[in-house]
């Protein structure tokens, strides 16, 4: 009963959550441009959730824009196309975003090409059977381009015993400062719906919402002008609030219904793409072209020529920074948005398929962020108040701190978290919440390993 | 090798907070009690001025001591002791000897919050803990009141104030006999009500022209106070509502019962503590409970609790004790009150 009447009450959005500083009027009207191509590409075999790519060409290749470079190895992957024509310079370790470095393919830029998309023809997606689209999907190499990489071709292959009805577009970038998905639903709205039709068709879905925040209005407007007749698809905007956009926080917005601890949103019939993704697949699909280039917002007080940019796969980012006139430090970047995006390592760090925004903050802001005294947990509930997963981050910090990890599992269910931040956003203590239940939970996982490793 | 990437500092995720911290919050909690001390000061004079500056020092003094032989840096600087200080000041009587307040304070702070290892170690209320060895130990100079609004009380100090340590409290009868009005009987209302069957007026409860506590007697004042706290979001209004609301309930139930007997409920939520006790005392965030569930149960029984000690236990007043029995109530109610989590529909199932 209770929960009844806080589902009626919480209609349109999910309990609990974050209002952060939006800070999204830098970039929210400034339409997509292109940045010109950087001499080099550096090209991650790993941009993915899942095995990496397996290279198919060798240094010294020339390749045209558009050309499947690395194949996809085995389901869990997909290809990766060569973002501009050029020749294959070599194969080597290089930083990527996440931290240690990993087997790139750089790629020289021949400077005076037209640079055409070399790869093309036309497809009519009424005549693919379901089977059909899914190969054509993962052959894009196309992953979710909100953040996770996680191949979309997978989700479109949900385990036998789901059927999903209904695919969910998410539109919500609840991330601050980060207008990428906006401007895509704005600017390429055609695209949009094509994609979410393809999608429909390959899961056997009869229906489609795309969800976006109340802070994007005009881009429902903007979809509602090319919504089909027949309403199979529809927009909705739910409650401004962080972190919406999580696949969990959406469906439960949209639907009113929960994500099972653990499973996926096809065991409630439902399948959750990114706008953007969606967008760029109703433009690549008909065409049968990979993905290529992404556009990423730039943003953030620490730089002055911000924008939502159009930029080829594999740009490192030191060249982004020299054309738009950032001189600064690693230090003070930041890939993705501000409450889940992690610190750049190196200005040799590329874009990759996942890297939806670059944010610069100025060393005298992250002074101001480090310099905030901690306490020990004062209780004050508001962590509770913050998760979205209606975890206990006051109780599980307090096991974390004694290295009670496994009770923090079995009693607490930290494997639940999905790190969104809320919990150590609010904290009056300035405790550390997320960051020890990342360590948690890494822990966790390299003990279940071992211990699978043990028993086989 | 790059050497530029050497030097960087990584730093993770959330990257960007702007909540207020644990000291400024605290901060604002002084401030919001304030209005409320000077009003008393104004009431009884200099007395309790007296009085607030002897507890807030005294409890600064012991928890920067007991940090220091600890070895600890001193934490005196997250204003949480100073409230302490005050909060401990406004449940005392105004004519309290200062001694005693300074040992009372002693007691609060080092028993009741460093003994546990300092802020958010602590189980009960700190405060009330001094306030409860106040009663303990004191019990004779702990029930004496004095009028409110006495002429002389910006000049003088109310004799009992200025006792020396461990020689019997001044007599003050002779004192108050030259300063209280006609009618002036050194009880508070609650006493009376209960000792005597005399209902005192609700409105001069509510803006607090009787005698009582130094600070607990407009319970309009203190409301006022807590809303702003409730305003800047640096209180957790649920609990005090339940407090009160629960206390509303429970009085107005007997009221049906038996209104010649039983006190109706304006007259219980505007008398003795149970305002400033469920405004600033029940919502002390350390010794509350943290799930949502919890919050409301431990509010209601702190309501239900003063209402059934005012009307039914041998002493006029039960907010204090309600509240330390809540406080020690608070894990046993945070584990039996873990709240549901998203994704897991069929409570028990699994
Ligand atoms: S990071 Fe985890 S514990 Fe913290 S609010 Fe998010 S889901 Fe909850
Ligand atoms: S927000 Fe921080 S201080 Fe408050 S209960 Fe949670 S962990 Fe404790």
């Amino acid at each position: 009963m209770f929960h009844l009447i806080s589902n009626l009450l919480h209609k349109g959005t999910f309990s609990h959550g974050i209002h952060p500083d939006e800070n999204k009027h830098f970039t929210e009207n400034i339409p997509i441009r292109r940045l010109p191509f950087a001499p080099e590409l550096v090209l991650p075999l790993s941009q993915h959730f899942g095995a990496p790519s397996d290279l198919i060409v060798h240094p010294g290749q020339e390749v045209v824009r558009g050309e499947p470079i690395a194949k996809a190895k085995g389901f869990m992957s997909v290809p990766l196309h060569a973002p501009a024509t050029g020749r294959i310079k070599r194969v080597e370790l290089m930083p990527t975003a996440k931290g240690p470095k990993t087997p790139s393919i750089i790629l020289e830029v021949y400077p005076g090409d037209s640079q055409e998309v070399g790869y093309y023809y036309e497809r009519d997606i009424d005549e693919m059977s379901q089977q059909e689209i899914i190969q054509a999907v993962q052959d894009t190499g196309l992953v979710g381009l909100g953040g996770a990489a996680f191949p979309t071709h997978v989700k479109l292959s949900p385990p036998k015993e789901h059927t999903v009805h209904t695919v969910l577009i998410n539109g919500c970038e609840c991330e601050p400062f980060l207008t990428t998905d906006h401007r895509v639903m704005l600017e390429r709205t055609e695209d949009l719906i094509t994609g979410t039709k393809i999608l429909m068709k390959a899961l056997g879905a009869e229906k489609a919402i795309i969800g976006t925040e109340k802070n994007k209005m005009n881009a429902v407007e903007a979809i509602q002008k090319h919504l089909p007749e027949d309403g199979s698809i529809e927009v909705r905007a739910v409650q401004t609030k962080y972190p919406q956009g999580a696949e969990k926080m959406l469906v439960k917005a949209l639907m009113g219904l929960e994500i099972p601890s653990g499973g996926f949103p096809s065991a409630v019939g439902c399948g959750v793409f990114n706008v953007a993704s969606t967008a760029e697949l109703g433009e690549l699909l008909p065409k049968s072209q990979g993905v290529i280039e992404r556009v990423v917002t730039i943003t953030g007080p620490g730089i002055e020529k911000r924008g939502n940019y159009m930029v080829p796969i594999g740009t490192p980012i030191r060249f982004i920074l020299d054309q738009l006139g950032f001189s600064g430090s690693a230090n003070c970047l930041i890939m993705g948005g501000p409450m889940m995006g992690s610190s750049v390592s190196s200005l040799d760090v590329p874009i990759t398929k996942g890297s939806g925004g670059l944010l610069v903050l100025t060393e005298s802001i992250l002074e101001g962020q480090h310099d905030q005294k901690s306490y020990p947990c004062i209780s004050c509930a508001q962590c509770l108040d913050a998760c979205p997963m209606h975890l206990n981050p006051s109780q599980l910090g307090k096991l974390a701190n004694k290295h009670r990890y496994d009770e923090m599992q079995s009693d607490f269910h930290l494997m639940d978290c999905f790190e969104c931040g809320c919990c150590s956003y609010v904290c009056p203590s300035g405790i550390p919440l997320v960051q020890y239940f990342r360590v948690a939970k890494s822990s966790l996982r390299e003990k279940a390993a071992r211990e699978r490793a043990n028993a086989s | 090798m790059s050497t530029a990437s050497q030097s960087v500092v990584l730093h993770t995720s959330p990257h960007l907070r702007h909540v207020p911290a644990v000291d400024e919050i605290m901060r604002n909690v002084v401030y919001a009690l304030i209005p409320i001390s000077a009003f008393a000061v104004y009431q009884f004079g200099i007395s309790v001025l007296a009085l607030l500056v002897t507890c807030v020092v005294t409890c600064l003094a012991t928890e920067h001591a007991i940090c220091r032989l600890s070895g600890r840096s001193s934490s005196v600087n997250d204003w949480s002791v100073t409230i302490t200080g005050i909060l401990l000041a406004l449940t005392l009587p105004p004519g309290f000897p200062l001694w005693m307040a300074a040992v009372a304070s002693i007691a609060g702070v080092g028993i009741g919050k460093m003994f546990f290892g300092g802020l958010g170690y602590n189980v009960m209320n700190p405060a009330l803990v001094g306030r409860a060895f106040a009663q303990a130990a004191f019990t004779a100079p702990i029930t004496t009141w004095t009028p409110v609004m006495a002429d002389n009380r910006f000049t003088e100090f109310i004799p009992s104030t200025l006792t020396i340590p461990f020689l019997r409290p001044v007599p003050i009868n002779d004192w108050l006999a030259s300063v209280a009005p006609d009618g002036f009987t050194g009880a508070t209302p609650l006493a009376l009500m209960k000792f005597e069957q005399i209902s005192t007026d609700s409105v001069q409860l509510a803006i607090g022209s009787t005698a009582g506590s130094a600070g607990e007697t407009s319970a309009l004042l203190i409301l006022i106070c807590g809303l702003y706290l409730v305003y800047r979001k640096m209180m957790d209004w649920k609990i005090a509502f339940a407090v009160l609301f629960v206390a509303a309930l429970t009085s107005g139930l007997f009221y049906l019962i038996d209104s010649t007997q039983y006190p109706g409920p304006i007259f219980m939520l505007c008398s003795g503590g149970l305002m400033l006790g469920a405004v600033f005392m029940a919502t002390d965030m350390v010794a509350s409970p943290v799930t949502p569930l919890g919050i409301w149960i431990y509010g209601g029984m702190i309501g239900f609790l003063t209402i059934i000690i005012r009307l039914f236990g041998g002493l006029n007043e039960g907010v204090m004790y309600a509240i330390l029995l809540a406080n020690a109530c608070s894990p046993l109610i945070n584990s039996v009150t873990q709240p549901r989590k998203y994704g897991y529909v069929k409570k028990g199932a699994k």
